[in-house]
């Protein structure tokens, strides 16, 4: 009878306290002052004097990796903003949120930041997959993302600016220039997610259309460090060498030039170009696998010019000698300054009114001169870079102006004609040209 | 007892919390489902499911993709188009019927749960191989859902948020809030099952399958046929909550199956007590909300945290919280801050000196 | 014929790189019954060990002595992650011989940690933690040598053990406002091990070309299984563990000390995973993650040769490691091709072409191993003997 009796004193009490501690944990703000060791942020939470913004990125999982550079990019931009007087003679308030790598955790955070912080705006995401996450949440609440990395396309938000690459400033070009360059046989080698799954549909349609052939393609699953199998099967399809197109991500990268170098496959019968590595990813790889292969990218750090030169620079100056820039930081970087420009020429923070403002903007990024379009994408330049001996970049090619984006691709049939154009109610997300 | 803590959170939380954060706390509840479940299985019957992964998922995307499948006439989910495809895959058919999907979501973990506790329970494969299998079916599973874009969107997953339910849109508040509801009333419905379950001559057979199979066989009872059902009864709860709990966070993805997500249910559940259905769902809501709490504030120290709960649980606390209470953790804490514990005396005992000696020397060896 | 050979070697190399991780795995499960599941961190462990030295050996530049790194990161990766088995075994694992769920639950809470700790492990940390081993288990030393000791352990402990954690986090916390102390030494980046040159290349022979990291692979692995197997059933130590394995009891009564026997199996297995981890960083990555992406995988090797065989495992790794070969390259469909076979069964050449992707030959390959398992329960080499259940 006692442990009767105990049990139902537990199931009062420990449900009291249970649902207690819930509650306060729902009720409690907490907002984290991401900006501290930045020592940009002001004290107090978001009154009058600051501008509070979101920061959505996984600084835990998987890809974590990748992604607290992006942060790094995004604080040190708001750091130098603040330095500078900040916003509408406001300081910016980063708060910074955890995605933890987990796509449904994105959109949680996502739903946070807008309802309980009331940020004006939110910098985040990586993956296309935690992008696709959140993407309803900022359409249904007519809120607003910037996002930095190159993807895959074939999307146009209304409430979202892309700032990393489209298909056509990044994969299209590279296309062309192997094609131009290196040799018409591909072999298309991917990580098992959507982006390579996506560039790879749009290479086929490339070359189908262009004068290539696809010998033949293979995904390999996050994480796999096993990529004897696809040596395999390149080599059967390309005896004779050939090119290879590789969006493989971060770890499986290393595995792959790791293992192909053992396979005595060189950059001379088997050129590599990749779309997923960048500074960092060299760096970790070891440039000693890469030398000699390719990447694609908008930005190189060994980009030329003044404004790099100072963002490098004052990158190593905030976070050490040792570390690399690279693209979807430069991204990150030049979407936080494109947002204060298009406040500023607004006047207020208000979403939509911010949104109009920010068409035709244009900034001296470190790549070179951008231009934010109706299509919320950027003009860039775009760049082919092959990887030398210290882990850096020779760029071999570059076109000739910025590249207009355009999201909708236009090898890929279902998508064929059409485009995009926001600054026009009439025309909206995608239009028949 | 139970009615009154529902009717607390179904009256009373849902007046103080604004709907966004009523949406975590239903998405706990619908984890708190799932650890029922396994409470079932792990708790009562002693067999360790690292692959519950599977079954909450598969009830996740039997929901969502009926909710992907609210289009015009002809027209297929928009992802379909990223990878080429045109016609809607077989399997997707049969989830345009809303009554079939509502059968689908524990139907179809129940199948695959008795299909995989058949094949391996029926070889006597037990313990620790039993976890390892569950383990492996679960990597087959996620790569199977991970690899097939084409057929299923791969890791993106399905998202729910802007398809229709209960005459609203899902992600809208209105619709949220009968979703934490209908949680609550599901959870309580889970329990109460499980209660039942375990209560009778049913629960007491679990019980004895845990602690002794072979006896339970040498008594005439076939174990497999039990260990099945149970099996399936505790994946089919599994879908139930993957349902719920992909509606109310919008997305389902094959994230679900990671191993490490399918072990932490079971951590839920220790935490708790295991075989204390109360526990179960405790140690859920708990876990999950230091979760939240840790991870926002300091992300690093989460999996610090997680990896000492696990050590604690298993070394210091092997019954769970529940346990602890039952057998006078009160006390023993009492006794630690320096306070007499409240001891009724016998002096008949105490002073007798005979029983005293006895006990030292028993305690000696014990030590 | 050259594809079959080729299918041979590549099933061969895959094989020995499941099979070392999972001899370690095959010594800790099979011997002890513990399920490790920080098997794949003590590999990580190995791994950061071998980049640590190889940063150590730096300094000398291109010379042949620099190549040479790999055999003292080898012996280093052993160490080390047996050091740290060994204190897993001495203060988590020993109390919960004989319940195996229990443990598979506590390793895996040990495998987050170490896998954070990789990652946020700076000066600040490591002082903290030796600060916190000091005050606690030396505090521990000296009062043991009281004679009142045992009446005293309860109160002491509870007052030790936050005692220390709080003066070792207090410090840890001022150090950190210490940059250069605060600074991570590996992050959670992805580390750059780079191999020898010497083993980069390939070898040819004829059309085909062998690529030495492999070789290097199969060779160590061999060497490993016949040490360990010499070990085992030729020296004193080893033939105490297999009598402690067979009847705990009677050999506690012929005066073995069951203990360190444990403890000494337990640091083996570790040991030969730290060597894993080592032997991995010539053909992946190196992060925090390194230990996930083989752990299933090398229990998959464990369970299929059956428990307590060391030859089981060796067979059932080049099993496993040749039938994903084989799926994953696509040479079934092809050799269908060739045979003239493809029009008789086109279900069946669809099949197999569904399946030769990389990430559809792991569903296929682990659908095989559950198959397999319903003929053979206990795995190819089961253990003989009346207590199978037990």
């Amino acid at each position: 009878m006692s442990m009767q009796f105990n049990r139902r004193k537990f199931l009062i009490l420990g449900s009291a306290t249970a649902g207690s501690v819930l509650l306060k944990s729902c009720a409690s703000p907490s907002s984290d002052s991401g900006s501290g060791d930045g020592g940009s942020s002001t004290s107090g939470g978001g009154d009058g004097d600051t501008i509070k913004v979101g920061i959505l990125h996984s600084l835990s999982g998987t890809m974590a990796i990748s992604e607290t550079t992006v942060v790094e990019a995004e604080k040190l931009a708001i750091k130098e903003i603040n330095e500078a007087g900040g916003v509408l003679g406001k300081q910016i308030e980063a708060i910074v949120e955890d995605g933890a790598s987990d796509w449904p955790t994105f959109n949680e955070k996502a739903i946070k930041l807008i309802d309980q912080d009331e940020v004006v705006t939110v910098f985040g995401c990586w993956t296309s997959a935690s992008r696709k996450a959140v993407k309803d949440t900022f359409e249904t609440k007519q809120h607003q993302l910037w996002y930095p990395v190159q993807y895959e396309g074939q999307e146009c938000s209304k409430n979202i600016f892309y700032t990393g690459a489209a298909p056509n400033q990044q994969i299209e070009p590279a296309v062309d220039w192997l094609l131009e360059n290196e040799g018409t046989e591909f072999f298309l080698v991917g990580s098992d997610y959507v982006f390579p799954r996506t560039a790879n549909t749009i290479i086929k349609a490339q070359l189908e259309a262009n004068g290539g052939t696809t010998v033949g393609e293979d995904y390999l699953p996050l994480g796999n460090t096993e990529v004897t199998p696809i040596i395999t099967k390149i080599k059967a399809a390309l005896p004779n060498g050939g090119v290879i197109f590789n969006s493989l991500n971060g770890d499986s990268n290393v595995a792959f030039f790791k293992q192909l170098q053992a396979a005595g496959m060189g950059p001379e019968d088997y050129p590599v170009m990749s779309v997923s590595v960048a500074e960092e990813e060299v760096r970790q790889i070891g440039p000693d696998f890469l030398k000699g292969h390719y990447a694609a990218w908008n930005y190189f750090q060994t980009a030329e010019t003044p404004a790099n030169d100072k963002w490098v620079a004052d990158f190593k100056a905030e976070y050490g000698d040792d570390r690399v820039t690279n693209d979807p930081m430069e991204a990150a970087y030049v979407m936080v300054y494109f947002w204060k420009m298009a406040v500023e020429a607004a006047g207020t923070t208000d979403i939509d009114a911010v949104r109009q403002a920010a068409y035709g903007l244009t900034f001296d990024a470190p790549n070179g001169l951008y231009t934010m379009n109706p299509n919320h994408h950027l003009s860039k330049t775009v760049r082919i870079g092959q990887i030398r001996e210290d882990g850096q970049f020779d760029i071999v090619s570059s076109t000739p102006g910025p590249v207009d984006p355009l999201p909708w691709n236009q090898y890929v049939a279902d998508t064929k004609g059409f485009s995009c154009d926001w600054s026009d109610p009439e025309k909206g997300e995608k239009f028949e040209a | 007892m139970v009615g009154a803590i529902a009717l607390v959170f179904l009256v009373i939380v849902p007046l103080i919390l604004p709907v966004s954060r009523l949406q975590i706390l239903g998405r706990f509840l619908s984890l708190a489902i799932v650890a029922l479940g396994i409470d079932l299985v792990w708790g009562y019957t002693g067999l360790l499911s690292l692959g519950h992964g599977i079954f909450f998922a598969l009830g996740g995307y039997a929901l969502a993709m009926n909710l992907s499948l609210q289009l015009p006439e002809g027209q297929i989910p928009e992802f379909f188009s990223l990878y080429g495809v045109e016609k809607l895959p077989w399997f997707w058919a049969p989830f345009n019927s809303f009554p079939f999907t509502l059968l689908a979501i524990f139907v179809i973990p129940a199948a695959i749960a008795g299909l995989l506790g058949y094949v391996v329970f029926r070889n006597r494969i037990r313990g620790v191989y039993f976890s390892i299998l569950t383990q492996a079916a679960l990597v087959v599973f996620f790569n199977l859902f991970n690899g097939q874009q084409k057929l299923i969107n791969g890791t993106n997953g399905l998202k729910t948020a802007s398809a229709e339910l209960f005459g609203g849109q899902v992600g809208s508040p209105d619709v949220q809030f009968k979703l934490y509801m209908l949680t609550i009333v599901l959870l309580v419905g889970a329990y109460v099952l499980c209660r039942w379950l375990t209560g009778g001559r049913f629960g007491r057979l679990l019980v004895a399958i845990r602690d002794d199979e072979p006896r339970v066989r040498f008594s005439g009872y076939d174990p497999t046929a039990f260990k099945v059902l149970v099996f399936a009864v505790s994946g089919a709860i599994a879908g139930i909550a993957g349902a719920l709990y992909t509606v109310q966070s919008g997305i389902v993805s094959p994230q679900y199956m990671d191993i490490a997500f399918s072990i932490e249910m079971v951590i839920w559940v220790a935490v708790g007590g295991r075989a204390t259905l109360v526990g179960a769902v405790l140690g859920a809501l708990l876990v999950n909300w230091a979760r939240v709490l840790l991870s926002e504030r300091f992300p690093e120290v989460w999996l610090f945290f997680q990896g000492a709960l696990f050590l604690i649980v298993v070394t210091v606390l092997p019954d769970g919280i529940i346990g602890w209470f039952r057998s006078g953790g009160v006390n023993q804490v009492r006794s630690l801050l320096g306070m007499a514990p409240p001891v009724s005396t016998f002096p008949a005992v105490d002073l007798n000196e005979e029983i005293q000696r006895e006990r030292e020397i028993v305690q000696q060896k014990d030590s | 014929m050259q594809g079959v050979f080729d299918v041979l070697f590549n099933g061969l190399s895959i094989g020995a790189v499941l099979l070392i991780a999972a001899l370690g795995l095959a010594i800790v499960f099979g011997l002890m019954g513990v399920i490790n599941l920080a098997h794949g961190e003590l590999m990580m462990l190995g791994a950061y060990t071998t980049f640590i030295v190889q940063n150590a050996f730096k300094p000398l530049g291109d010379s042949p002595l620099f190549s040479a790194y790999i055999f003292v990161a080898l012996i280093a990766a052993f160490f080390v992650a047996a050091g740290v088995g060994l204190f897993l075994e001495r203060q988590v694992v020993r109390y919960l011989y004989g319940r195996p769920l229990e443990t598979l639950l506590a390793t895996w809470g040990v495998s987050l940690i170490l896998r954070q700790f990789v990652r946020s492990v700076s000066w600040s940390i490591a002082i903290g933690l030796v600060l916190f081993s000091l005050l606690f288990w030396g505090g521990q030393w000296v009062l043991k040598r009281r004679l009142d000791w045992n009446q005293l352990k309860a109160k002491a402990l509870t007052i030790l053990l936050p005692l220390s954690s709080a003066i070792a986090i207090i410090g840890g916390v001022v150090l950190n406002a210490n940059k250069a102390l605060a600074k991570p030494w590996f992050s959670a980046r992805n580390i750059d091990v780079t191999a020898p040159s010497w083993l980069r290349g390939g070898v040819n022979l004829g059309s085909f070309q062998f690529p030495v990291a492999r070789l290097f692979i199969i060779g160590l692995t061999i060497l490993c299984l016949l040490g360990t197997y010499w070990f085992l059933q030729k020296s004193a130590w080893g033939l105490r563990i297999r009598a402690v394995t067979q009847n705990r009891e009677m050999s506690a009564c012929l005066g073995i000390p069951t203990n360190t026997v444990d403890a000494l199996t337990f640091a083996l297995g570790s040991g030969l995973a730290g060597v894993a981890g080592c032997a991995v960083t010539l053909l992946g990555s190196v992060g925090p993650n390194l230990g996930a992406n083989y752990i299933v995988d090398a229990f998959m090797v464990v369970v299929v040769g059956g428990v307590g065989k060391l030859i089981g495992s060796v067979v059932a790794a080049i099993a496993i490691g040749t039938v994903t070969y084989l799926l994953g390259s696509g040479y079934l469909p092809l050799w269908m091709t060739q045979l003239g076979l493809t029009e008789t069964l086109q279900p069946l050449f669809d099949f197999f072409t569904f399946f030769s992707t990389t990430s559809m030959a792991k569903v296929m390959v682990f659908a095989l191993i559950i198959t397999f398992l319903q003929i053979k329960p206990a795995g190819l080499f089961p253990q003989k003997g009346r207590t199978v259940d037990a």
